[in-house]
């Protein structure tokens, strides 16, 4: 073969060059030609492939993505923002304990496999999950449920805590009763994760003996699971096919949609990892959107004539002080000085992308319970410097600690944060050490309190604002060092008060309360950026990113 | 011939032995573990001790080990932890993408390279041979990442003739029968896949070539000269013998058993290249796979694959090995 070629390797290189002529030549007339036309499909890149067609077996943002556009729960939050609204419940009441839920469903809506949807649909999802055995109790194949209901009617392991879900009733026709034994914070907004996405009863009773096999680590999910044609919701959209060699979803419009059909006819999920390669397909015309824009990415891409609408923020990034491990961090006023000493400003013009907010507490202001009279700490280096020297510290030195390999919604470009923070508190005379961890080290080493500050921040699930400060404050923990009983009982009695009026002004009180001890500096609050295609009328974005892209269309 | 691929065969097992048992003891000691990848950041402690438990990563390295060993033995690579989807299904969905970008990265890189290397050569010191050896140091010194880069700018954004990414348009429909998409396009007879998967192939094929193509054109050229100057081939021209002759049986036979080697490594480590390539071309093969078990903390599918890779490598090199015998028959002699 290769005499061949050696003999006229003009030849070949000619062919080759030709054919590759012809070849970007007819590329081009193939890909002209994106119209308003209505039935043109939209193509939208996340960074990852689904994982399964059931949202409930997961706890990946990408399934719920694509499960939010077919399946729907009984309450959501408002399109584009935070509040807790009905979804497929029109409204709902609790009983005074909060152990009681009533939804009150919404007329005619049917499945995408034209099953009625009604209360009885309704309980039989719950007691679907509520009874699940075997593999389906695994944490890994039940995340969800079980951080927000517990355990399962007959717990098979140890590891499972107790059941918070008691029963689910259809009391009539339209209305379903949910019990659980006591409240929590978690609720309403757990009732709005897409892991609880309703099902129609029918898909329920045919994929019923399904199961999942295999060993714990080794699981493979029920084949309904993995393959288009069995799942059907009410969304807007159905799923007609998920391609996993390309790693590619297809979603089309449902015609019987009780509410506004989607603006679509096909929308089509795919998945491109690499964050240019995603900016690069969109400016080559190969999507029309995608998500995780890089904070970089934005003003380019706006001066391109793309739109890059920005999200309300809906997380949070700190700086912690490990109170234990460095002593003089468990003095309270060189927690104040290195409070002064960060010029968070800065960080949020420099580094955050538009929309970016100095965060004045471990929340930001779009959760219920956001406080407007915390303690501030304004950016005041002489100040710091006093306070430190008050404190006797004026040779402080700490261990500083950001991960490397990683940008998360809330912290892009660590590296960028941190250098930013210790050229301040080097400026008030504080003597930095660094130390870099890659992220699946670093959660580890951080809670396990081993560096004496660090950077790390929250991005919330729901609407309440214990789903923040719970994470971080509701017990002693090694990550902050924090040993502060009172403010631990306050954080469990207000996170069990059914009384949502009550619970907002008790979160409030303890926001001021947090801010006064100051276990850590927040720092600030970005939202994730989105970008569309200029010829794409875009859904209202959404500060938790569950966008709903019925709502999109083409211009 | 036999004996030699039967004991070339057998030469795999303590190679793979050997390879699981590092590649294991590698994953073990990774910082962090699945526990942190799998499961949200706001899982508490105890799920995530719960989790190991469940995984078995609290049993003891041998005690690991050796129900992996078993496992595989068996023939059961295990399910991979991002899709839980089985490890082998994982692998045959997307070899068939990485396979066809592989093949197509070698064709460029030979078809390319071997002429121009032997042009090079022939006129050395000429323009062509400045620009041939220049052109190839400029190959391997450019990371695939900026090459791709520069690809997309020009052929995807700018001159819009060819896809920044994917394997097939999306929304394309096409008959699956083997996995191959231009196999199984040309048997069902779909031309429009046929050209739209060539069309997506070009860019990631041309950026995945630029190592292979530059070895090989500094091979050829370094190969070839050293040939010309072989006393057979100034007997061969002093004996009258037609040059046409003299070039392909004399000069070329033996100055491509370097390259043929240098061929099958090549295509052995495409595969490694291909998880650059593939990720930053949204190519969905086992590159990308890789790439994603990787920060995933995928053991299961990261070990499943290294060793399917390797075995893939090691075969690859047996068919080297047999190929360099039909070159060169003192090979075979010994």
């Amino acid at each position: 073969m290769f005499t061949k070629s050696s003999r006229k390797p003009s030849a070949a290189l000619a062919a080759a060059a030709t054919l590759a002529l012809v070849a970007t030549a007819c590329a081009e007339s193939e890909r002209e030609g994106s119209g308003g036309d209505d039935s043109e499909p939209f193509v939208f890149a996340s960074a990852g492939d689904i994982s399964t067609l059931d949202p409930f077996f997961t706890s990946d943002g990408e399934t719920f993505r694509y499960s939010r556009q077919v399946f729907e729960t009984l309450l959501k939050h408002e399109s584009g923002g935070t509040e807790i609204v009905g979804g497929l419940a029109e409204d709902w009441e609790q009983s005074e304990d909060g152990t009681e839920w009533t939804f009150h469903l919404r007329d005619g809506v049917t499945f995408h496999d034209g099953e009625e949807f009604n209360a009885e649909a309704v309980c039989a999802n719950f007691d679907r999950w509520f009874n699940m055995t075997g593999p389906y109790q695994d944490g890994n194949n039940s995340y969800y449920w079980q951080s927000i209901f517990g355990g399962f009617a007959e717990n098979e392991n140890e590891d499972i805590g107790e059941p918070r879900f008691e029963s689910c009733e259809a009391t009539e026709e339209l209305t379903a009763v949910i019990t659980i034994s006591e409240y929590s914070s978690v609720f309403p907004g757990g009732f709005s994760l897409a892991a609880f996405g309703i099902m129609s009863p029918a898909v329920i009773e045919q994929v019923e003996n399904e199961e999942i096999t295999g060993e714990p680590g080794n699981f493979t999910l029920p084949a309904y699971t993995q393959e288009a044609g069995t799942v059907a919701g009410t969304g807007p959209f159905r799923v007609t096919e998920w391609n996993q060699d390309q790693a590619e979803v297809t979603l089309e419009r449902y015609e019987d949609y009780w509410g506004d059909p989607a603006g679509f006819e096909t929308m089509i999920l795919r998945a491109i990892p690499d964050e240019n390669a995603r900016r690069q397909a969109l400016e080559a015309g190969d999507i029309h959107g995608y998500d995780l824009v890089a904070p970089a990415d934005v003003e380019p891409l706006e001066a391109a004539g793309f739109q890059v609408p920005t999200r309300g923020v809906f997380n949070v990034l700190y700086m912690a002080y490990q109170q234990e491990t460095n002593e003089a961090l468990g003095d309270i006023e060189v927690r104040q000085a290195l409070a002064h000493a960060v010029d968070r400003q800065r960080i949020v013009d420099t580094i955050l992308p538009e929309g970016g907010e100095v965060a004045t507490q471990f929340h930001p202001d779009t959760l219920d319970g956001w406080s407007p009279d915390v303690q501030t700490y304004e950016y005041d280096p002489d100040l710091a410097q006093r306070m430190l020297a008050d404190a006797g510290r004026e040779d402080l030195t700490v261990e500083f600690c950001y991960p490397t390999d990683v940008t998360r919604p809330y912290m892009p470009a660590p590296r960028d944060i941190f250098d930013v923070i210790s050229a301040d508190l080097e400026a008030v005379g504080v003597t930095v050490e660094a130390t870099t961890y890659e992220w699946t080290e670093y959660i580890p080493r951080t809670n396990a309190g081993d560096c004496d500050m660090y950077l790390l921040g929250w991005t919330g699930d729901y609407n309440d604002a214990y789903n923040f400060i719970g994470t971080w404050f509701s017990g002693p923990s090694d990550e902050f060092g924090l040993r502060d009983q009172e403010l631990f009982d306050a954080m469990a009695e207000a996170s069990s008060n059914p009384d949502t009026e009550e619970r907002v002004a008790a979160y409030q009180d303890l926001n001021e309360q947090i801010m006064e001890i100051l276990p850590g500096l927040p720092i600030s609050s970005s939202p994730p950026s989105i970008a569309f295609a200029p010829n794409v009328v875009p859904p209202n974005v959404s500060p938790l990113t569950q966008e709903e892209f019925a709502e999109a269309s083409w211009q | 011939m036999l004996r030699f691929i039967v004991r070339r065969t057998l030469q795999l097992i303590p190679t793979l032995g050997g390879l699981s048992i590092l590649l294991f003891a590698w994953l073990q000691r990774l910082p962090g573990g699945p526990e942190y990848a799998l499961l949200p950041d706001d899982a508490t402690q105890e799920q995530r001790e719960a989790l190991r438990r469940a995984l078995g990563l609290d049993e003891p390295f041998t005690v690991q080990y050796l129900a992996f060993l078993r496992r595989i033995a068996q023939g059961d690579l295990g399910a991979s932890l991002q899709t839980g989807r089985p490890v082998l299904t994982e692998f045959w969905t997307r070899f068939p993408a990485t396979f066809e970008l592989s093949m197509t990265a070698m064709l460029i890189a030979v078809s390319v390279g071997i002429p121009l290397g032997y042009l090079a050569a022939r006129r050395r010191g000429s323009a062509l041979d400045f620009a041939a050896v220049g052109g190839s140091l400029l190959g391997i010194c450019t990371p695939v990442f900026f090459l791709a880069f520069i690809l997309k700018v020009v052929f995807a954004e700018t001159l819009g003739w060819l896809p920044s990414a994917f394997r097939l348009s999306p929304g394309l429909t096409r008959t699956d029968i083997t996995g191959f998409v231009l196999l199984d396009a040309v048997m069902t007879r779909e031309w429009d896949v046929v050209w739209d998967g060539f069309v997506h192939l070009i860019l990631p094929g041309l950026a995945l070539a630029s190592i292979p193509l530059a070895v090989i054109v500094r091979m050829t050229r370094a190969s070839v000269l050293e040939v010309l100057g072989e006393d057979y081939v100034r007997t061969a021209d002093a004996k009258g013998l037609h040059p046409g002759t003299v070039r392909t049986r004399h000069v070329m036979r033996n100055a491509m058993l370097p390259v043929v080697t240098a061929v099958g490594l090549l295509t052995g480590s495409l595969f490694a290249g291909a998880v650059l390539t593939e990720s930053v071309f949204a190519f969905p093969g086992i590159g990308s796979f890789v790439y994603s078990a990787t920060q995933e903390r995928d053991y299961p599918a990261l070990t499943g694959f290294i060793l399917l890779i390797a075995t893939m490598y090691v075969l690859i090199n047996l068919l080297v090995d047999i190929s360099y015998s039909l070159l060169d028959p003192r090979v075979r002699a010994q």
